[in-house]
C-alpha cells in the first residue's frame, strides 16, 4: 500500500489543526529555553498552509510539498521558518510528478528533507534540535522498508520512535539555536522544534491509519 | 500583562503605521512589511539593509535614513523576518551598487538572511553580508551557536552607513564591517525580565538581590544568575568581563559572491587593552530610567580611566532594547581616526541624528 496524494493533503491540513491546538504547549516549551514564540510561529505558518492548500490540490505531491515549504518559509520566521520550510522544499524535489508514494519513496522524500535541514542549520546528533527526532524517524522508516512492513504499521512505528526521541532531547544540553546560550540550564527541558516534528509524525500516522 | 496594545496579532502593523505617520521621511511597506527611506534608493551607493525581530526599538527601523540604513526588515516580536521580506526590501533599496545585509548572530536571523542572500544572488543582485557577534557573555562557540549580535550592531550600522555614503564599494564595506565587528564587545545584565505580548508573562522572575548576568536581547535569561548589590558592583563585573575576554577565534560564515557559496572564514576578535580608544555605548534594555543609565556611564568612565581605556565618543540611551526588560548593556568599540570620522559624519534618522 502506498501513501496517496489525498493522504498527503489530509496530513498537512490536519497539521494545521494540531499546531492550533498545541500552540500554547509548544510556546510553554519554548518559554523555558527560548523566547516563547515557537507555537505561535508554527501555528501562523500551518494556518497559512491550510488556507492556501486547496489552490494547489490539483498538482502532484512534489508541488504540494514545495508550496507548503515556501509558505512556511514566508510566514513562520525565526529559525523554524527556514528549517521547516527547507525540509518541505527539499523533500518536494524527490516527490516530483508523484501522485502517490511507496514507503521507500516516502523515506527518500523525508531523507532529502532532513538533508536540507542539516545543510541550513548544520545540526549534529545530540545538539538538541529537531534533527534529533528526524534522524531516529529516518532510521525507523529505513528499517521498515528493509523488512517490507506495510505503510500503516511503519508510520505507527516511526511516530512511536519520534515520541521516544523527543524525550531524549530533555537530557541534552543545547548546542544550537537560542537554547544554547543557556548552557547547562537547557538540560531538563524538552526541545520545542523536536516536539513539532514529533507532532507532525504522529499526525501522519493517524491520518494514514484512519484512511486504513 | 498590561500593555499599550490592542491585539497581539496586530501589534507590529499598528506600531509601524504610527512610526511612518510620525516620520514622513520613512516609507512603510505593508505587504510584506519593511521600512525604507521615502526618498528612494541612492544611485551608485551600496544599499545598507538590516533587520531582525521587532521589540528592539529603535533598532532597526529607527536607524533608517541619511547616513545609516537604506532599509530595515522587522519581523514579528523577537522573531526574525522571513527571506521573502528581506528579498523584497533589498529590491526596493538597491541603487545599482549592490546590497549589504547586516545580520545579528542569532540562529533565526542568520538562517533567514542566508536564504535571502541566495535568492538575491540568483536574481543577479550583488549582495554581501556582515555578521555581528559582539556579546562576550557567550564564551565557547563550539558548544553554542556562537556569540550573539547585540548593541554593537547600532555602532556598526552607523559606521557602515557613513562609509557607504563616502563611496565604499561592497567589498570595502565587508572588510570594514568585519573590522568593526572584531573590535566591538558587549555585555548585558537584567534586573527584571521582559514580557512578550504573545505569552503575556515575564520570561523569568528575579529576587530583589539577584540579576541575570550576560543577557541577550530576546528576553532569554543570561548565562548565569548572580547576586546584585549595587550599581558599582554590577558595572565592575560587566567591565571585568569586557576587558578580560581576550582574543577570540571562530569561523564566520561568509558569502562568496564570485562562486555563489557560503565559506567558513577564520576570524579573530581583538581584546581591549590599555591605550585603546573606544566609543562607549550604555544601552537601555527597556525600562531602565535614563538617570540610572547615567549612573552606569559614570562608573563605566571610572573603570575605563583606571584601565587606561580612552572613551572618545559615547552614546547613552535606548538604542537596542529588549521590550520592557529592566536592564542595561555596555558596548565598547575600539576605534581609530578613520572610524571616528565615520562616526562624526552626518546622520539623519528618527533615533540618531547629528551634523545637519
Amino acid at each position: 500500500m502506498a501513501l496517496s496524494k489525498q493522504q498527503v493533503l489530509d496530513w498537512l491540513l490536519r497539521c494545521s489543526e494540531v499546531f492550533a491546538r498545541e500552540q500554547v504547549f509548544l510556546t510553554q516549551l519554548d518559554t523555558a529555553i527560548g523566547d516563547g514564540d515557537h507555537g505561535l510561529n508554527m501555528n501562523r505558518g500551518f494556518n497559512k498552509v491550510a488556507e492556501k492548500l486547496p489552490s494547489v490540490a490539483d498538482g502532484d505531491i512534489g508541488s504540494i510539498l514545495k508550496y507548503t515549504g515556501m509558505t512556511l518559509l514566508s510566514h513562520v520566521g525565526g529559525a523554524s521558518g527556514p528549517l521547516f520550510g527547507t525540509f518541505f522544499i527539499r523533500a518536494a524535489q524527490v516527490a516530483n510528478a508523484k501522485q502517490s508514494l511507496e514507503l521507500s519513496e516516502l523515506r527518500l522524500v523525508f531523507q532529502e528533507g532532513v538533508a536540507g535541514v542539516v545543510m541550513r542549520g548544520r545540526a549534529e546528533p545530540g545538539d538538541k534540535t529537531l534533527c534529533d527526532v528526524w534522524w531516529p524517524v529516518l532510521g525507523s522508516l529505513g528499517q521498515s522498508v528493509q523488512q517490507q512492513i506495510n505503510v500503516i504499521p511503519a508510520l505507527q512505528q516511526a511516530a512511536a520512535c519520534a515520541e521516544q526521541a523527543v524525550q531524549t532531547t530533555i537530557v541534552m544540553q543545547a548546542r544550537k539555536g537560542r537554547a544554547s546560550y543557556l548552557g547547562e540550564r537547557s538540560i531538563g527541558h524538552q526541545d520545542p522544534g523536536a516536539t513539532s516534528v514529533m507532532l507532525m509524525m504522529k499526525t501522519l500516522a493517524a491520518v494514514v491509519e484512519e484512511a486504513g | 500583562m498590561k500593555k499599550l496594545i490592542n491585539k497581539v496579532e496586530s501589534v507590529l502593523s499598528e506600531q509601524l503605521l504610527g512610526m511612518s505617520a510620525a516620520h514622513p521621511e520613512l516609507r512603510v511597506n505593508q505587504e510584506p512589511v519593511f521600512v525604507t527611506r521615502s526618498a528612494g534608493p541612492v544611485a551608485g551607493k551600496v544599499a545598507i539593509l538590516s533587520g531582525g525581530g521587532s521589540g528592539h526599538e529603535p533598532m532597526h527601523c529607527g536607524f533608517v535614513g541619511e547616513g545609516m540604513l537604506d532599509g530595515a526588515c522587522p519581523g514579528e516580536i523577537f522573531t526574525s523576518p522571513t527571506p521573502d521580506k528581506i528579498y523584497a526590501c533589498a529590491l526596493v533599496v538597491e541603487g545599482s551598487a549592490g546590497v549589504l545585509l547586516i545580520i545579528k548572530n542569532y540562529t533565526g536571523d542568520a538562517l533567514n538572511f542566508e536564504a535571502a542572500t541566495e535568492w538575491l544572488h540568483d536574481s543577479g543582485i550583488p549582495v554581501a553580508t556582515v555578521l555581528v557577534d559582539d556579546d562576550v557573555a557567550v564564551k565557547d562557540s563550539l558548544f553554542t551557536a556562537g556569540r550573539r549580535g547585540v548593541a554593537n550592531t547600532v555602532l556598526l550600522e552607523k559606521l557602515l552607513g557613513a562609509a557607504a555614503v563616502r563611496g565604499d564599494d561592497l567589498d570595502a564595506l565587508v572588510a570594514l564591517g568585519h573590522k568593526i565587528n572584531n573590535q566591538g564587545h558587549s555585555i548585558g545584565i537584567a534586573l527584571g525580565a521582559c514580557t512578550v505580548p504573545s505569552t503575556g508573562k515575564p520570561s523569568f522572575v528575579l529576587a530583589d538581590d539577584e540579576m541575570e548576568f550576560g543577557v541577550g536581547i530576546h528576553g532569554e535569561p543570561g548565562i548565569e544568575r548572580r547576586p546584585f548589590t549595587t550599581l558599582n558592583q554590577a558595572v565592575d563585573m560587566m567591565f571585568q568581563t569586557l576587558i578580560e575576554h581576550g582574543p577570540y577565534q571562530r569561523t564566520v560564515r561568509v558569502w562568496d559572491r564570485q562562486q555563489g557559496i557560503w565559506c567558513d572564514e577564520p576570524q579573530s576578535k581583538q581584546a581591549l587593552v590599555r591605550g585603546d580608544r573606544v566609543i562607549a555605548l550604555v544601552n537601555n534594555l527597556g525600562t531602565t530610567p535614563l538617570s540610572e543609565l547615567y549612573g552606569v556611564y559614570h562608573r563605566l568612565a571610572e573603570c575605563c580611566t583606571e584601565a587606561g581605556v580612552n572613551i572618545e565618543r559615547n552614546l547613552v540611551g535606548s538604542y537596542c532594547t529588549s521590550l520592557d526588560m529592566q536592564g542595561v548593556s555596555i558596548t565598547l568599540l575600539k576605534v581609530d581616526d578613520e572610524l571616528l570620522s565615520l562616526w562624526d559624519a552626518p546622520v539623519k534618522t528618527p533615533a540618531l541624528r547629528w551634523g545637519h
